[in-house]
């Protein structure tokens, strides 16, 4: 019989046993990206005439994204740590930039900027109880009284709002994430902590991606065009039942999902991913922009790539605890 | 010398920018790709002098020379070397009164196949992200040059990383967005017009990465049209 894992040493330094599923998962998604690859390449010789560009920059971007991520899984929670803080740091950055703020905010932008290291630092240290009201209680308390120390009233109540949705949306649920790779080892994991990570990964972008397919091939009949122009009911639905299909297939094999806990994930979590990608872009709606930034080239801005999983990262983490609670 | 600066501008300052401004650009392709060319920018920060270096690839980063005023640029000898080696400024004296001549150095620069960056606005702005009235020096130096391409560029949301007067520079989402080209019309009234059209055009399109502003009442007539259609300099030396 195999080893359960496999064990590397980078420099000297041993990475933690990656579990045999990872490998294979990883594997998997490196071939679906070729696959997708393939077709950016061939569409423009199959049916010429319509323009690719957009389809290839989103492959040729979805490369440096699978490979950031693959390689902070296989290097271990701390290197998962440092990439979604700097992730949640970008987000909060374009989500700050756009937000309504008047001139004398600029020192509050800059002292928000502190809720990164500092939610980050809860879970490096492994302190969840502090992580759960750090950002919900304590930002959200301190945030508008520097505001009213400064001074400036006017749309006072829409400016403190629009921080704390920020730092919610950037910084707090983006963190449960990383908090998945803090899972205690006693817990029965199939594919260990970077396991649970790689499924809500795979299955939130899994879910925008075939949304985006289906919409593509199918779509007729818009959803909420007055929220999101480009979202039909045959996306939303192809998504839906995909991913469903995807999560109980595979859920299994990376997290301690079995009978009706398997089957509550898979109907849930797309939804919320669909959840989360119309309500970040009603925010971006309010405020007028398409994208949230161009860091992506094909995408668009940092959080509109992680819209859905600013829905999808808490409600697995809650349903994993509550699974693991009433085992 | 372009050693140091190259690896600076590549090694330091792009970075810089990326995590201070995240260094979004929109229409990357109407940047001059060869010199002689003026590059015409709104000023609202050192950002904007910190962008317009970086946007630029590697092979024409030599080539990139913002105009500064010497008083401030070169104000010590530290600041001065730096100003002169890897910023790359061509130092222009302010307030002079002498018009055409205090241009000589960015015509020289021009002739030698460089990328001039002007700033019209002549000085940083309060970062309200509007367009003041711009001086006419960069319509004589598109007269001396008409050869050389004028470009347009709105840069959104620089005067809030580093307004004027500020320490520390606080991380926010900038645009830089690049218009087309604009020539030189024969008519430096037409000219300006021209230019301010197209940064108008520009910053129209630009994502709102500005502070929220109770409504003003109009402002003033600006005074393009008249500093255009001053009377001419004396003809410079070079022509």
């Amino acid at each position: 019989m195999p080893a359960a894992s496999v064990h590397l040493h980078l420099f000297g330094y041993a990475l933690p046993p990656i579990a045999w599923p990872l490998v294979w998962g990883l594997a998997g998604v490196l071939t679906v990206l070729t696959l997708g690859a393939l077709a950016a390449a061939l569409l423009p010789r199959l049916r010429p005439g319509r323009d690719y560009a957009n389809l290839r920059q989103r492959v040729n971007s979805w490369w440096v994204m699978v490979a950031l991520l693959s390689g902070a899984l296989l290097l271990g929670w701390q290197a998962v740590l440092v990439l979604f803080a700097a992730i949640s740091f970008m987000a909060l950055r374009e989500f700050l930039s756009l937000a309504p703020a008047r001139r004398e905010d600029r020192l509050i932008i800059l002292a928000s900027y502190l809720v990164v290291p500092i939610s980050y630092g809860w879970i490096a240290i492994n302190e969840y109880g502090i992580y759960l009201v750090f950002i919900p209680v304590w930002v959200f308390l301190i945030t508008p009284f520097l505001m009213a120390i400064i001074g400036q009233t006017k749309n006072y109540l829409q400016r403190a709002a629009g921080f704390h949705w920020g730092e919610v949306a950037c910084v707090y649920t983006i963190g449960f994430v990383v908090f998945l790779m803090r899972t205690p080892a006693n817990e029965p994991m199939p594919a260990g902590p970077a396991g649970l990570v790689f499924l809500l990964l795979v299955a939130t972008e899994a879910n925008d991606v075939a949304q985006y397919c289906w919409g593509k091939l199918v779509g007729r009949h818009k959803i909420k065009p007055t929220v999101s122009p480009n979202k039909t009911w045959e996306g939303f639905l192809g998504g839906w039942v995909t991913t469903s299909g995807l999560i109980w297939l595979i859920g299994p094999i990376f997290a301690p999902l079995a009978g009706l806990d398997l089957a509550i994930m898979a109907i849930v979590l797309p939804l919320a991913g669909f959840a989360g990608d119309v309500t970040l872009s009603a925010v971006k709606r309010d405020i007028g922009v398409k994208d949230s930034s161009q860091l992506i080239p094909g995408h668009g801005g940092i959080l509109d790539r992680i819209d859905s999983l600013t829905f999808t990262a808490p409600l697995y983490f809650h349903l994993m605890t509550f699974f693991a609670l009433h085992r | 010398m372009n050693v140091a600066r190259l690896t600076f501008l590549t090694l330091v300052a792009r970075p810089l920018a990326a995590f201070f401004t995240g260094a979004d650009v929109v229409g990357r392709e109407h940047l001059p790709k060869s010199g002689p060319a003026i590059v015409v920018a709104n000023h609202n920060s050192h950002v904007d002098t910190l962008l317009l270096l970086t946007i630029f690839p590697a092979r024409l980063m030599r080539r990139l020379r913002p105009v500064a005023a010497a008083d401030y640029f070169l104000r010590g000898p530290i600041i001065g070397w730096f100003s002169r080696s890897v910023i790359g400024i061509v130092p222009v004296a302010r307030g002079t009164g002498r018009g055409d001549d205090a241009l000589a150095p960015a015509r020289a620069a021009l002739a030698t196949g460089d990328i001039v960056i002007i700033f019209p606005e002549g000085t940083r702005g309060k970062g309200v992200d509007e367009l003041g009235p711009m001086k006419a020096g960069v319509a004589r130096l598109a007269a001396a040059f008409p050869e050389a391409p004028v470009t347009p560029i709105w840069i959104e949301g620089a005067g809030r990383v580093l307004p004027k007067g500020a320490f520390l520079p606080a991380p926010m989402n900038c645009t830089v967005l690049v218009g087309e080209a604009i020539g030189w019309s024969g008519d430096r009234a037409r000219f300006m017009e021209a230019l301010r059209g197209g940064l108008e055009e520009l910053r129209k399109n630009a994502p709102p990465q500005r502070w929220l502003s109770d409504p003003e009442p109009d402002p003033p007539p600006t005074s393009d049209a008249a500093a255009a259609s001053a009377p001419p300099p004396p003809p410079s030396a070079r022509s």
